[in-house]
């Protein structure tokens, strides 16, 4: 950081405490003062320092391990693999029996309960990407049966879902485009431990038209190290998390992604809840002046690693909303049937059954174009058009059922009694996030 | 396995139809629009090859009757007729709605025969160009209101149908007319049967053709029934009135033929958003399937909001068309792939006017053609207000009486 912006960053930490003073609404400042805040000032950071885990680095030039893509018959077919229902059966109970209750409680903590996340460590999450030599439960490559895990706990609750899903994230991206020595090191704390180390993808930074192709984060060469500047947004567990794969712009080269320990100096942490997913204790990552060394690079530096990655996040989230806006669904039908006015269910009115009849029409759309894109990724083929379509169904649409769905509620689709208003916040995640998850 | 590719083995169907398309089609596209009730004789020889493709089992039927229902036992999973009959259709409706209406052989009374025929009936009518009649000038999506009617005289061992019909889709040209009657009126629904009725029968009388919006190269045709005597072995189905099931039978015809419907919707938004993407192209602006949508011009922005629904409607028609092979119930997501695929078409075609400007709307290229042609693609077999209805219906578990 330059002498500049450091003198900079100590004006802004003044004007912060004096954002917090009524000298500024008396002056009817507020508005410029809070704009420039937001993005340079170090306030609330902290560093994560030793009380995170560290990872013993295994070195030894190891080969990766990579799970074979799935052999299909060609045939169209919608129906899931049995072991895929068992699946989407065990994290829909789980989802409808620790998820849900436990939504509204976590919703308003901004946290994920402890307990919920060792109940998803019980569930396996962070193996189902991981070969089962490298200690994972998969023979082979399933971005289909990633989908309909995430679209199946997001049922239960979108933000519990993303705290329980970025660690498993982060594991497939090790089982994906680790080397052998990265799978060594940093795997056995996914699929080993009871409960999974808290981990995500950082892709995201803080900006009006956020292009994850054109990112901010820089990393530069020194001698053999990296240095990273920058900050990520929206990381799911900031403040936990031991181990985050990062996207920075590397000098000269592109977009890359780096294995970052958060114990590494100059990583500094904030919580930064949204409006939605909330329960994912989404938080800033700030860099400043990170070391890391040559072997933090994930995947070469491979421009198509890193353009995969953007993709199969993407992906994730159109698996979430999936689930959420099956969700919606499921919870507007008895209540419009059950509502009555002026003498009868309210569903008999045209208007309040043909926005139902709307939000299962475009929700089934969602679903089969995510659908069709994560079965593309599990047979070797080329999914960026694909992930594209089903990012657009799925903010726009899901959005839009998100809406719907308090609407349909009315009054009572507004307070926290019913559900439906954190789904309108959840949903309106799926077409800002990028990052963060991973399928 | 989830898998949502279009097989192998209807590469070859698929690439024969999109010749058609192509090569016999769209050069007499805009001829056939110019000059309705012309009749186009290119026609014939094609529906003869047709005719060839549906002989061919399982990997055949790009035609009408490729939706009736078998069950050969098998327990796998299917990709049978009814999905090489949708992928036959989206081709073909590439290259013209309206021509592939006007196909010898391939009308909606053919997939009506096909679905609820016996096999006696089956073997009769093989070979034959059926439409269908049922609309009525007061009765249209409300097909239980109907008014034609059907008696049966037993000394000749015929039924006598009178009434007036509209809006029957190759009327003039087809061997057969499929026309709904009921055999008593106060019977509602429940007694509402279909008839073959030939075409040269001295009681079905061409009232008129209609001048339309779109897909002109159809003919569209008005009859009057009068004293219109049939042989009682030209009832479809049962002849009795069974107030649960025969309805539902007629009305299963409905099942297997909306998503070949939503299959001509799907095919005609294809051909526009090609058009308009070389159309883009040629103005500088190209689609990123990764960039951020909000980053990218607004035309590419909105082209892509429109690929998306396009692609929703396309896997929603291929649904509904795997579920039909597979022998389970669609009549949900046929009716969803009808209303999705029905409103995309026409929100793209017009869009896509808009994007490309006085190319879009003048007569030299054809996507005002199109944009005309689709709007019927949300109108007939059942409107996009009905296709609701039954989604809500279903999804809220509602009758007719509770859900008008």
């Amino acid at each position: 950081m330059s002498m500049a912006e450091r003198s900079m960053g100590l004006g802004l930490r003044a004007l912060g405490r004096l954002a917090g003073s009524d000298v500024v609404d008396r002056l009817g400042v507020r508005k410029p003062a809070e704009r420039i805040l937001y993005r340079a000032t170090r306030d609330g950071f902290k560093a994560v320092g030793a009380a995170n885990r560290t990872f013993k680095s295994v070195n030894g030039g190891r080969k990766a391990t990579r799970l074979p893509s799935a052999t299909s018959t060609g045939l169209f077919d919608l129906t899931p693999t049995e072991e895929q229902q068992m699946l989407q059966e065990s994290f829909k109970a789980f989802g409808a029996e620790q998820l849900r209750p436990n939504a509204l409680r976590a919703d308003t903590a901004a946290k994920a309960p402890e307990e919920i996340l060792k109940a998803g460590g019980d569930l396996g999450l962070t193996m189902l990407g991981v070969p089962e030599e490298l200690g994972g439960a998969v023979s082979e490559r399933s971005s289909v049966t990633a989908v309909l895990a995430a679209e199946a706990l997001a049922h239960g609750d979108m933000g519990l879902a993303v705290a329980l899903l970025a660690p498993a994230g982060v594991a497939s991206a090790l089982a994906l485009w680790g080397d052998g020595d990265q799978q060594a090191t940093y795997l056995p704390a996914f699929v080993e431990e009871e409960a999974a180390a808290p981990a995500a993808i950082a892709i995201q930074e803080p900006r009006a038209l956020f292009d994850p192709f054109a990112l901010q984060t820089t990393a530069r060469r020194e001698r053999d190290d990296f240095v990273l500047d920058g900050v990520k947004s929206l990381v799911p567990l900031a403040e936990s998390a031991d181990l985050v794969v990062v996207a920075a712009r590397l000098e000269g080269h592109g977009p890359v992604l780096f294995l970052l320990e958060t114990s590494t100096n100059g990583v500094l942490v904030k919580a930064a809840p949204g409006m939605g997913v909330r329960a994912a204790a989404t938080g800033d990552v700030l860099l400043e002046g990170v070391r890391l060394p040559a072997r933090a690079l994930l995947g070469d530096g491979d421009p198509a690693v890193f353009a995969a990655a953007v993709r199969r996040a993407r992906l994730a989230w159109c698996a979430l909303a999936c689930g959420t806006g099956r969700a919606v669904l499921d919870y507007v039908i008895p209540h419009v049937n059950e509502r009555v006015a002026f003498g009868e269910p309210i569903s008999n009115r045209q208007s309040v059954a043909f926005t139902v009849s709307d939000i299962g029409i475009e929700l089934e759309g969602m679903r089969l174009a995510t659908l069709r894109a994560a079965a593309r990724l599990d047979a070797g083929k080329d999914a960026a058009r694909e992930i594209a379509i089903a990012r657009a169904l799925c903010s726009e649409k899901g959005v839009w059922i998100g809406s719907n769905g308090v609407q349909l509620l009315g009054g009572h689709g507004y307070v926290k009694e019913h559900p439906v208003e954190r789904w309108y916040r959840d949903l309106r995640a799926v077409g800002v996030a990028e990052g963060a998850l991973l399928v | 396995m989830i898998n949502l590719e279009i097989p192998k083995k209807f590469v070859p169907l698929v690439g024969q139809a999109h010749q058609v398309a192509e090569e016999v089609f769209r050069p007499i596209s805009r001829k056939y629009d110019a000059e309705e009730h012309a009749y186009p004789k290119e026609l014939d020889m094609l529906a003869a090859l047709i005719d060839g493709m549906n002989d061919g089992s399982d990997l055949g039927g790009a035609g009408a009757a490729g939706v009736r229902r078998t069950d050969n036992g098998d327990t796998g999973v299917r990709n049978g007729s009814n999905m090489s009959t949708v992928l036959g259709i989206i081709e073909l409706c590439w290259g013209d709605v309206g021509l592939l209406l006007s196909m010898p052989r391939q009308g909606l009374g053919n997939s009506a025969i096909a679905s609820v025929a016996n096999d006696e009936q089956l073997e009769r009518f093989r070979g034959k160009w059926a439409a269908m009649a049922i609309t009525e000038p007061e009765a249209g999506s409300d097909s239980a209101a109907i008014r034609t009617t059907a008696e049966y005289d037993e000394e000749n061992d015929e039924y006598v149908l009178n009434g007036e019909k509209i809006y029957v889709t190759s009327g003039e040209r087809a061997d057969l007319v499929v026309v709904w009657a009921t055999l008593d009126r106060a019977q509602g629904r429940a007694a509402i049967k279909s008839f073959v009725v030939e075409r040269s029968n001295p009681g079905l009388k061409l009232d008129r053709l209609e001048h339309k919006l779109g897909i002109r190269a159809s003919d569209t045709a008005a009859f009057i029934l009068d004293d219109c005597r049939v042989p009682r072995e030209n009832l479809l189905g049962s002849p009795e009135i069974n107030s649960t099931k025969s309805f539902a039978g007629v009305m299963q015809t409905f099942d297997n033929t909306r998503p070949l419907v939503a299959g001509m919707a799907v095919g005609l938004t294809r051909a526009c958003l090609e058009l308009t993407e070389r159309l883009l192209r040629e103005a500088g602006v190209e689609v990123d399937y990764d960039k951020p949508a909000a980053s990218q011009s607004a035309a590419a922005a909105e082209y892509l909001a429109m690929e998306a629904d396009f692609e929703a409607a396309r896997l929603l028609t291929l649904e509904a068309a795997w579920m039909a092979d597979n022998s389970k119930p669609n009549s949900l997501q046929a009716s969803m792939a009808k209303a999705k695929a029905g409103r995309t078409c026409v929100d793209v075609a017009l869009r896509c006017v808009r994007l490309c400007g006085s190319l879009g709307f003048g007569e030299e290229l054809l996507l005002e053609k199109w944009a005309r042609d689709a709007k019927i693609l949300d109108l007939f077999e059942g409107t996009q207000q009905i296709q609701l209805l039954i989604i809500a219906r279903q999804l809220l578990g509602k009758t007719s009486a509770e859900l008008k």
